[in-house]
């Protein structure tokens, strides 16, 4: 079997503050192939975005490995890290947040074709150019500063910019969240589209599953820092295992109000990282007939079920 | 019976510092009935909160009625009200809760107290008797232990609870009418669910009348007896939410439902609407829509379509479909 493109093991990522300790992730593994999507799903302060950045070594994981094509991102000197880097990129929920409002959008796409001296300087203006025509915008904005922008048009600078260093791997962080509904699918279909052209691989990092469901192949759903079921996206959206999954896929608001009376309403809020509880960290919100002691005093192991990995003590 | 609240020929105007003005709500009416969910739906920028803060008459600075517009709530006319007047009715009769809890509630004052002083700032009370009050509301808006919560401070709360703060804070007044713009929105969807099933269970229990004012229409399916779909600062289209679903017959709320990725149905190519949402400084002429519309002809360029009845109960703004569904 060939190499996975992204693998993570074992990752641990732990912050120390005020004498407790928060377990923002709290081991988790998983792989992504050459031009795969795989959807991190959860709700705020599962720990997907801290995931997001530990594999971008954006932040120093406390434990596990992440390996880019087999190489091991921690044992590398700084050179290579950077080397390796230029093929993850990111992309963040907030386009205007992302670009500096000063610097016109052209300038901001071409930064990383600087940073990494890619293209000889003379043909930047070209790159840039041929750059913006692929997400879609006229090259003749270049010299136009964010605020001309709206928030659909600023994601696909964004996406451009994440594009000119030729990436294998894109961290999609929210992308699509703060962005109007008939825009979202313009958004959504143009990195579709790129995934396919230049088989990029994503890891698509959201809370909504509607929109998972457009892009993932597969899916892994985080609850409280660790992954509680993986695995196809279609099957994990259609016939969910695990109880917190289940409640998930029915409180997704679905523009069909006959299917909207057919409601899991989950009691109470996730608990604190900083104070899981022992056993399964779903178990103070399960609604599983079957929830028992073991639920309470042994965390369940992430194991095969179908097509499925379930981390639930009744379903796997 | 006539409606609790029936607002008509709603204008917000602003005029800015250079002397120029522009219009961000356009003629707006509705009706809401005691115990009755209408959802007041748009995107970004397309006048939905202006229209749920007129009512209170909170508009911000810079913004001002237009002349035509009326408010009448249970019989009285609030446009014509001073300051003073309209504050008998704001908090006592009109309440609003709004997306962020964190931004509305005071984070140095213990929760307890903020809903005690709202209490106190509707009727004379005596402190103690306020004090359980405020506890009976925590209870009522569904926080566990609402006798030991109420000395909690803001910070100590997950999202979901200071949203229900904010709505024991907004039911302290007793009012008849809530206005509650993008509550859910800053919040997980498993705790979004519990929020609009607690406001659902007020309305019945209180027959509270809601304006529910958001950008989601999947939010709308499950909860709402009537909708009024707005673009660019005009309904476009008004009816039940099982017809809304059904036969939508505008062609931007025809795009929206489309554009509405389906957790249970892929497709190979998303569904969305051309081009972007229009700014209110640049409203195009015409149906505000056609620019980014499929089914637009000549005449929408210059004719600003009415809201005509198509359908006992169903009200929509396009040339094109409704005079096709009245052929």
């Amino acid at each position: 079997m060939s190499t996975p493109l992204l693998e993570v093991t074992n990752l641990v990522k732990h912050y120390h503050q005020g004498g407790r300790t928060i377990r923002a992730v709290d081991g988790v593994s998983l792989t992504i192939d050459r031009g795969e999507t795989l959807a991190l799903v959860g709700e705020s302060g599962s720990g997907k975005s801290t995931l997001g950045r530990a594999i971008l070594r954006l932040e120093a994981p406390t434990a596990g490995t992440v390996r880019l094509d087999g190489e091991d991102l921690s044992n590398v000197d700084g050179r290579r890290l950077r080397q390796l880097r230029r093929r993850m990129q990111v992309i963040f929920q907030d386009p205007a947040a992302s670009l500096n409002p000063r610097r016109s959008v052209g300038d901001s796409i071409a930064e990383g074709l600087a940073i990494q001296d890619i293209v000889p300087a003379r043909e930047r203006g070209a790159r840039v150019a041929a750059l913006m025509r692929e997400v879609g915008l006229d090259p003749g904005l270049a010299d136009r500063r964010p605020h001309q922008f709206s928030g659909g048009q600023l994601q696909r600078i964004v996406i451009a910019r994440a594009l000119a260093v030729n990436p294998e791997l894109i961290v999609c962080d929210e992308p699509v969240s703060s962005l109007d509904v008939s825009i979202r699918a313009q958004v959504l279909n143009l990195l579709r589209e790129l995934r396919e052209r230049r088989t990029l691989s994503y890891l698509f990092i959201s809370h909504d599953l509607a929109v998972v469901r457009q892009v993932a192949d597969r899916v892994a759903v985080m609850y409280l820092g660790t992954i509680v079921e993986s695995g196809p996206a279609s099957e994990v959206i259609s016939a969910p295992r695990h109880p917190y999954t289940r409640a998930l896929v029915s409180a997704v608001p679905t523009p069909d109000p006959a299917r909207a009376a057919l409601r899991i309403v989950l009691a109470g809020e996730p608990p604190s990282p900083a104070a899981p509880p022992p056993g399964c960290p779903f178990e103070p919100r399960c609604f599983h007939p079957l929830k028992n002691e073991t639920c309470r005093s042994q965390r369940p192991a992430l194991l095969p079920a179908g097509d499925q990995l379930v981390a639930c003590h009744h379903e796997a | 019976m006539s409606p609790l609240l029936e607002v008509t020929n709603l204008s917000v105007e602003f005029r800015r510092d250079s002397g120029d003005s522009f219009i961000a709500v356009d003629n707006v009416s509705l009706a809401i009935n005691a115990g009755e969910l209408i959802a007041l739906v748009g995107e970004s920028g397309c006048g939905k909160s202006l229209t749920g803060l007129a009512l209170p008459g909170l508009l911000p600075d810079g913004a001002r009625l237009g002349e035509q517009s009326r408010i009448v709530l249970d019989g009285t006319e609030l446009t014509v009200l001073s300051e003073s007047g309209l504050r008998q009715y704001r908090g006592r009769r009109i309440a609003m809760v709004f997306q962020d809890p964190a931004s509305s509630l005071n984070p140095v004052m213990r929760v307890g107290d903020q809903v005690v002083e709202a209490i106190e700032a509707h009727r004379k009370i005596a402190r103690q008797q306020a004090r359980q009050r405020a506890v009976e509301l925590l209870a009522e808006v569904g926080i566990a232990d609402a006798g030991s919560m109420v000395d909690a401070w803001p910070h100590e709360l997950s999202g979901g609870m200071r949203q229900r703060v904010m709505l024991a804070i907004a039911l302290a007044g007793e009012p008849d009418l809530l206005v509650a713009d993008e509550p859910t929105t800053a919040l997980d969807v498993t705790v979004q669910a519990q929020i609009l099933e607690l406001i659902d269970r007020l309305r019945i229990q209180r027959s509270l009348a809601v304006l529910l004012i958001t950008h989601d229409l999947g939010i709308v399916a499950s909860r709402a007896d009537r909708v009024l779909v707005m673009y660019a600062g005009r309904i476009v289209e008004q009816t039940t939410t099982a017809r809304l679903f059904d036969a939508p017959m505008h062609p931007y709320t025809r795009g929206l439902l489309a554009a509405i990725p389906r957790i249970d149905v892929t497709s190979p190519a998303l569904q969305s609407i051309a081009g972007t949402v229009p700014s209110p400084t640049s409203w195009p002429e015409g149906c505000r829509f056609h620019p980014r519309c499929p089914l637009g002809i000549e005449q929408c360029r210059r004719v600003i379509p009415p809201l005509v009845e198509v359908n006992p109960d169903h009200r929509a703004a396009c040339i094109v479909t409704t005079a096709v569904e009245g052929a």
